[in-house]
C-alpha cells in the first residue's frame, strides 16, 4: 500500500515538473527526442526481431515445423538445455557464496576477488575457448593424461559445459554483491544474537531478502548460457547432432544455404529471449 | 536431505534400471564413425553417408551412424591435431593431412599410398562465379587482375580451397609464353590487389559473394559454383570456366590413431573405399565433383565446362614444397600482401 502512495506522489512530482515553464522543454524538442528514440528502437531492435520471424516463415509453416522438429535441432536444444542446467546451479552456489563472503565479511584480497569475478566479462569468449583447448587439447597440459584415460573434454559435451560455465560465471555474484552490501549485516547480527545458527541465519534471514535479486541473476545467466557462441564454437568441433548448441546449429544451417531453417532455429532463440524479458519484467514488478 | 528407507530403495531400483538400460544400448551393434571434412562437401556427405549405412547394414547387419564436422580445411586439421577424434579425415588438400602425420603422429606418413588414385576418390578444379550476364566480361584469369574488378576468395592461410585458387592462378601465369616465377608473382599480385574480402573458408566466401553481394567474381571450387547455381538460382549467377586451371585433388584418409582408439579402423577403411564404388562415384558426380571412375565420369562429363588441367605435381612438385614456397610465413603470399600494404600507405 505504501508503495502505491509513493507511486502516486512520484507521478504528481513529474506532472509538476512538466507544468513548470522553467523546466519544460519546447514542444518541438520533446517530439524530436521522442521521435529519435522511437526510430532507433524500431530500426535497431524491433526490425531485426521481426526480420528473424519473417525470414523463418518465408517458406511457410511446413519448412518452419520441419526445421524445429529435425533430430539435429532436437539434439542442439537438448545440449543447450543441458549446458544451461549444469551452469546455472553451479553459478547460484558460487554466486551466493562469493556475494556472502564479500558483503558480510572483511578480509584481505577482497578487492582482488571482486576483480577476478569480473574476468569472464572482460576476456573475449574466443580467448576463453582457446584457453580450454590449450589446457585440455591433445597437445595441451593434460592432453596426454586425458587421452590415456580415454576422457574427452574438448570437442565433446564437457568442453561445451565448461565454456558455458566460464562465460556465465559472474552473473549471479554481480547481481547479489551490490544488493547484499546495501542491506548490510544488521539483520544477520540480530539473528545470531538471538541464537540462530549460521545455516538458520542464511535460510531464514539472508535468502528471503535476496531471492528476487538471485532470480534475476539466474535469468541473465540462463540467457547468456543459451545464447553463447564464441567460446562454445572454439571447443565444439561442430559435430552435427553431437556437439552443436542452438547458436552453432543456426550457423551450420546458414552455411548450408538452408536460410529459412536457420532463421526458424534462430526464432527459437529469439522466443527464448522474449520469454526471458517477460520473466525479468515480472521479477522487477514483484520485487519493486 | 534424508530419504525414508522405502523411498531410498525405490531410488536404488530406479537407478539400477537406468544403468542397465544404458549398458544395453552399448552392447547393441550400433557403430559410430566421425568424418572431419572441409567446407564444400556438406551436401556430398549428407547423401553419401546414408548410402554407406545402408550398404553396411546389408553387408554386416550392423547399423552405422556417421557424424559430420565441416569447416575450413586448415582449421579442421588444427582441430584434429588438438584432439577432435575423427575416424576419417576428408580434407581439401594433401598438406593438411601431411600435417596430421608429421605434427600429430595421427596416421602413417605414407597415408597417400593406402588408397587408390593418391587417396583422392574425387577431383575438382577452380572456376569463376560471376553475376548474371557477366557485366564485367570476365573470361579468363587475366581479367581478374584488371582495374575495377572486385574479386572474392577465401584466405590461403586458413582455407584449402583458397590455396588451390592461388596455385591455379600462379600455374596459369607460369604456363603463358615467357612465364617465370617473377611474372607469375606479379600476375597473382594483381589479382590479390583486387580482393576486397578474405574469408576463412570457401563457404564463407560464397556467402559473402551471394548473400552480402560483395564483388564481381568469386574464385571457387567447381563443385561449389554448381551448388550455388542449383541452390540459389540460375537467374542470378553464371559460371565462367577459365581456359586453364589446376586439377584439385582433395584427399581422404583413415586417422589411424583415433580409429584404433575407437576400434573402427576396418569400418573407416570400408567407408572410404565405398567412395570409390560405383554407388559412391555416382553420388560424387551428382554433387559436381569429378569422379575418378571412367564410367561415372562419362555420365557426368557433360555438366562440366571444358578446361585444360595441370596437376600440382607437374608445376609445384608436392604440397610440402608448395606450402613452403607460397603459404609459409614470409612465402610469396605474404610478400604480395606486404607490397600491397606499402602501396596503400
Amino acid at each position: 500500500m505504501s508503495g502505491m502512495v509513493g507511486g502516486i506522489q512520484a507521478y504528481h512530482g513529474a506532472e509538476l515538473y512538466e507544468l513548470s515553464p522553467a523546466t519544460r522543454e519546447p514542444k518541438w524538442a520533446r517530439y524530436t527526442i521522442l521521435g529519435l528514440s522511437l526510430t532507433f528502437f524500431a530500426i535497431f531492435l524491433l526490425m531485426p526481431l521481426l526480420a528473424v520471424f519473417v525470414e523463418a516463415l518465408r517458406k511457410g509453416w511446413d519448412v518452419y515445423w520441419q526445421a524445429i522438429t529435425n533430430p539435429d535441432t532436437g539434439a542442439a536444444i537438448r545440449l543447450t538445455l543441458l549446458a544451461a542446467a549444469i551452469a546455472i546451479p553451479l553459478n547460484v552456489v558460487f554466486g551466493v557464496a562469493a556475494a556472502w563472503c564479500i558483503s558480510k565479511f572483511e578480509f584481505r584480497g577482497k578487492q582482488l576477488l571482486i576483480t577476478l569475478i569480473d574476468l569472464p566479462f572482460s576476456v573475449s569468449p574466443v580467448v576463453a575457448g582457446l584457453v580450454y583447448v590449450l589446457v585440455f587439447g591433445a597437445h595441451g597440459w593434460f592432453g596426454e593424461w586425458l587421452s590415456e584415460h580415454n576422457i574427452k573434454i574438448i570437442f565433446a559435451v564437457p568442453g561445451i559445459v565448461l565454456a558455458t560455465i566460464f562465460v556465465t560465471f559472474p552473473f549471479v555474484a554481480r547481481e547479489l554483491i551490490p544488493l547484499m552490501q546495501a542491506q548490510g549485516t544488521d539483520a544477520e547480527e540480530a539473528a545470531v544474537s538471538l541464537g540462530a545458527s549460521g545455516w538458520q541465519t542464511f535460510w531464514r534471514v539472508t535468502l528471503p531478502s535476496i531471492k528476487w535479486g538471485l532470480l534475476y541473476g539466474v535469468i541473465l545467466c540462463n540467457a547468456r548460457a543459451m545464447g553463447e557462441f564464441g567460446a562454445v564454437s572454439v571447443v565444439s568441433g561442430h559435430l552435427r547432432g553431437q556437439t552443436t548448441t542452438l547458436p552453432l546449429h543456426v550457423e551450420i544451417l546458414y552455411n548450408e544455404y538452408q536460410f529459412a531453417a536457420a532463421f526458424a532455429v534462430a526464432s527459437l532463440l529469439a522466443l527464448l529471449a522474449l520469454v526471458t524479458l517477460g520473466i525479468k519484467l515480472f521479477i522487477e514488478w514483484k520485487s519493486a | 536431505m534424508s530419504f525414508k528407507p522405502a523411498r531410498r530403495r525405490a531410488l536404488v531400483v530406479a537407478l539400477a534400471i537406468g544403468l542397465s538400460s544404458l549398458a544395453g544400448l552399448v552392447s547393441a551393434a550400433e557403430l559410430k564413425l566421425k568424418n572431419v571434412s572441409y567446407d564444400p562437401t556438406r551436401e556430398l556427405y549428407a547423401e553419401f553417408n546414408p548410402a554407406f549405412s545402408k550398404y553396411w547394414q546389408e553387408k554386416t547387419g550392423n547399423t552405422v551412424t556417421i557424424d559430420q564436422s565441416h569447416g575450413g580445411s586448415g582449421k579442421q586439421a588444427r582441430a584434429l591435431l588438438d584432439g577432435l577424434d575423427g575416424d576419417v579425415a576428408t580434407l581439401a588438400l594433401g598438406y593438411d593431412i601431411d600435417v596430421l602425420a608429421e605434427k600429430g603422429d595421427l596416421l602413417p606418413k605414407n597415408w597417400q599410398t593406402l588408397l587408390p588414385d593418391n587417396s583422392t576418390p574425387y577431383t575438382s578444379t577452380i572456376v569463376f562465379l560471376v553475376r548474371k550476364g557477366n557485366p564485367k566480361a570476365i573470361k579468363d584469369w587475366p581479367d581478374l587482375g584488371r582495374d575495377g574488378v572486385e574479386v572474392v576468395t577465401p584466405n590461403p592461410k586458413t582455407s584449402g580451397g583458397a590455396r588451390w585458387n592461388y596455385l591455379a592462378a600462379w600455374g596459369y601465369a607460369l604456363k603463358q609464353p615467357g612465364g617465370n616465377e617473377e611474372t607469375a608473382k606479379a600476375f597473382v599480385k594483381k589479382i590479390f590487389d583486387n580482393v576486397r574480402v578474405l574469408d576463412t573458408g570457401a563457404r564463407g566466401s560464397t556467402t559473402t559473394f551471394t548473400q552480402r553481394e560483395v564483388g564481381d567474381v568469386l574464385i571457387t571450387w567447381e563443385n561449389e559454383a554448381y551448388l550455388v547455381l542449383n541452390e540459389l538460382g540460375k537467374d542470378d549467377y553464371e559460371i565462367v570456366t577459365p581456359s586453364l586451371s589446376i586439377l584439385a585433388e582433395p584427399p581422404v584418409a583413415v586417422v589411424k590413431k583415433y580409429a584404433d582408439q575407437h576400434g573402427t579402423a576396418e569400418l573407416a577403411k570400408a567407408y572410404l573405399e565405398y567412395l570409390y564404388s560405383p554407388v559412391g562415384q555416382d553420388i560424387v558426380g551428382k554433387h559436381f565433383f569429378r569422379p575418378r571412375n571412367a564410367e561415372a565420369l562419362k555420365k557426368y562429363q557433360a555438366q562440366f565446362g571444358k578446361v585444360k588441367l595441370f596437376t600440382l605435381k607437374e608445376v609445384f612438385g608436392d604440397w610440402a614444397k608448395a606450402q613452403q614456397t607460397h603459404f609459409s610465413d614470409g612465402g610469396t603470399f605474404d610478400q604480395i600482401k606486404i607490397v600491397q600494404g606499402l602501396k596503400l600507405n
